[in-house]
């Protein structure tokens, strides 16, 4: 009998997420595979490209569906990025589909020349990214890839928290008119941020499947007395600078948290914009450190780093300990 | 329409202003631009349904060079053709000039951002597949380095252009023999070149690349049903300048002020017995 996958929260993350009235959405992959599908039954220029990625991409049904609308170019992810291009570049509204690991390095100077460069309107879609691909090692990881887009000119880069991260975010890059409000009050719009919880003592930037973490630790934090801001950074660029800088001088420590190396991502984007703007507040960069990454599932490898309530709360903690005592 | 006489002493006078961007600009792929200058003028003189006016003509045919050092025998052209002033051929390389040394957007005429090789076969696959989903009439066509076809994603490409059954896909290859270390036989051989591509399902044609008649029977034919067709244009790098010819040193050579003045004077000759002929 194989052995269970292990959870991503321990016992007492899944109790705050009780407290906190989170309900279980589905699988990213599959939101994104079901607002693909919805936005190109409605829309015969858009097309999907595939690198033998499609069952990968949950884009099976798409291809059943749309098989006119799906290009497959098996394993060959720098002709994926180049073919994408050049179908945008006739009008296409194309979407590269990929896993991120392959998608960002291999196809690196196809994105930096063929998409930003010659500036067409093509939309790449890095499935998997981070460690989720958990015990496949680190072939299979994508710890690299904010580090490397945010070093490329002319790209957005949006990592989605949750479903209704997800579904905005190909709506916007599919640019489709439609709005289903997953938070009444929530408006999802590229390069702007979305604060899911106001405090003003730990701020944490977060993105992409690390934001649920730094929300329990906020819930946690709360009951011990800390009332912690909360942010759901799903663009890491242009990076909503006005919002950090907000948080860096409304708050008295920042926190940032990403699914990507300590060097190059969201933290040191965080860093940068602070610094540049002279506030000066106690800040840490939680991430996967600089070493080889431990082995294990994606939940393994989430706790081990601290990307987990846990580690998130004592970090929090350690850092306002170190501001005053507690 | 051009008669191969008028086109051929086009190309003499465009590879006189070629050398001249070149030496103003005190940089530039000189052999390569030599090499695929006829190919260049063939196409945008008597194959591509193109003009400055039909530029944003969703219909127009796309060429795209992936070879992209060649650049400044592809603004030589489009400035001819009309797509800007030839006064702008002055700032090549330039403080703010768009004029770079490999092809941008921002140059009128040109499709795609290229220079790095290996990229141009599969961006035109994706346009050449565009054109298929719209049932649109229009032509792809790229230019590739016989070097360059050793980056390993032109592979990728060919067998995606031949699976997608594309015969609206044309890809030319400056078929030169030489690279900027040396002969590409001796750097990493990829020849025979036609059983390679053959063998990828590609219609392959051989033509001689400075021969007006074959260059422009070869590009103005039907392609193949359901095939994409590869031209191998046999080329001399350097070619219409003696010392120029054949020699590695000019893949990037920028000719001197008496070097500039020789070749000039070879191409004036060369100038002078064409129209004596006509």
């Amino acid at each position: 009998m194989s052995a269970p996958a292990p959870s991503m929260f321990t016992p007492a993350a899944k109790a705050k997420v009780e407290k906190l009235g989170l309900k279980m959405g589905r699988a990213n992959l599959d939101e994104f595979a079901a607002t693909l599908l919805e936005l190109a039954k409605n829309d015969r220029n858009l097309i999907a490209v595939t690198s033998d990625s499609r069952g990968s991409g949950k884009l099976g049904p798409f291809g059943q569906a749309l098989p006119k609308q799906l290009v497959e170019v098996g394993i060959a992810e720098q002709n994926l990025v180049g073919i994408t291009a050049g179908l945008a570049a006739c009008g296409k509204k194309s979407f590269g589909v990929s896993p991120a690991c392959f998608l960002t390095a291999r196809s690196l100077e196809q994105i930096k020349n063929d998409v930003c460069y010659s500036n067409v309107p093509a939309t790449l879609v890095g499935i998997s990214a981070g460690v989720s691909y958990g015990a496949l090692g680190s072939t299979h990881h994508s710890l690299h890839d904010l580090a490397a887009l945010r070093a490329i000119n002319n790209i957005a880069i949006v990592v989605p928290a949750d479903n209704f991260e997800t579904r905005e975010a190909i709506r916007a890059a599919g640019k489709a008119a439609m709005f289903d409000l997953h938070r009444p009050e929530t408006k999802f719009e590229i390069g702007k941020a979305i604060e899911l919880r106001n405090g003003k003592d730990v701020a944490f930037i977060a993105t992409g499947e690390t934001v649920v973490h730094a929300l329990l630790a906020a819930g946690q934090l709360a009951e011990r007395g800390l009332n912690c801001r909360v942010i759901s950074m799903h663009t890491v660029k242009p990076l909503d600078t006005e919002t950090v800088l907000q948080a860096g001088r409304e708050c008295r420590a920042v926190i940032t948290v990403e699914e990507h190396s300590v060097h190059g991502g969201l933290g040191e984007a965080c860093a940068a914009a602070l610094i540049q703007a002279g506030v000066n507040v106690p800040f840490r960069i939680v991430g996967i450190p600089d070493e080889e990454t431990v082995t294990g599932a994606q939940a393994d490898i989430f706790r081990h780093y601290g990307l987990s309530m846990e580690g998130l709360v004592a970090c929090a903690e350690k850092l306002m300990s170190s501001i005053r005592p507690m | 329409m051009l008669t191969d006489r008028e086109l051929e002493l086009k190309s003499v006078r465009l590879r006189k202003k070629l050398l001249e961007a070149i030496y103003e600009a005190g940089a530039g792929h000189t052999g390569g631009g030599l090499s695929c200058l006829d190919i260049l003028n063939v196409l945008y003189n008597r194959v591509l349904r193109v003009s400055p006016e039909s530029f944003s003509d969703p219909n127009r045919d796309r060429y795209v060079q992936s070879k992209g050092h060649s650049v400044e025998a592809l603004y030589t052209v489009l400035a001819d053709r009309g797509y800007f002033p030839e006064s702008k051929l002055k700032t090549i390389c330039r403080y703010q000039s768009h004029f770079v040394g490999h092809p941008t957007r921002h140059i009128p005429g040109i499709e795609m951002n290229t220079g790095a090789l290996g990229h141009g076969l599969s961006i035109c696959i994706g346009m050449a597949l565009a054109g298929k989903m719209d049932n649109a009439p229009y032509r792809v066509f790229t230019l590739l380095g016989d070097g360059e076809l050793a980056e390993g994603s032109n592979w990728e490409a060919a067998m995606a252009a031949a699976h997608y059954e594309l015969d609206n896909l044309t890809a030319i290859i400056d078929h030169n023999t030489l690279q900027i270390t040396g002969r590409t036989r001796d750097v990493c051989s990829n020849e025979p070149l036609d059983e390679k591509w053959q063998a990828f399902g590609w219609t392959v044609k051989t033509v001689n690349g400075h021969n007006f008649v074959e260059l422009s029977r070869v590009l103005n034919q039907p392609a193949e049903k359901a095939m994409p067709t590869c031209i191998i244009a046999n080329t001399v790098k350097g070619r219409g300048v003696s010392f120029m010819e054949d020699v590695t040193k000019w893949h990037h050579g920028v000719p001197s002020e008496a070097e500039l003045k020789q070749a000039l004077g070879e191409l004036d000759a060369a100038e002078a017995k064409l129209k004596e002929v006509a």
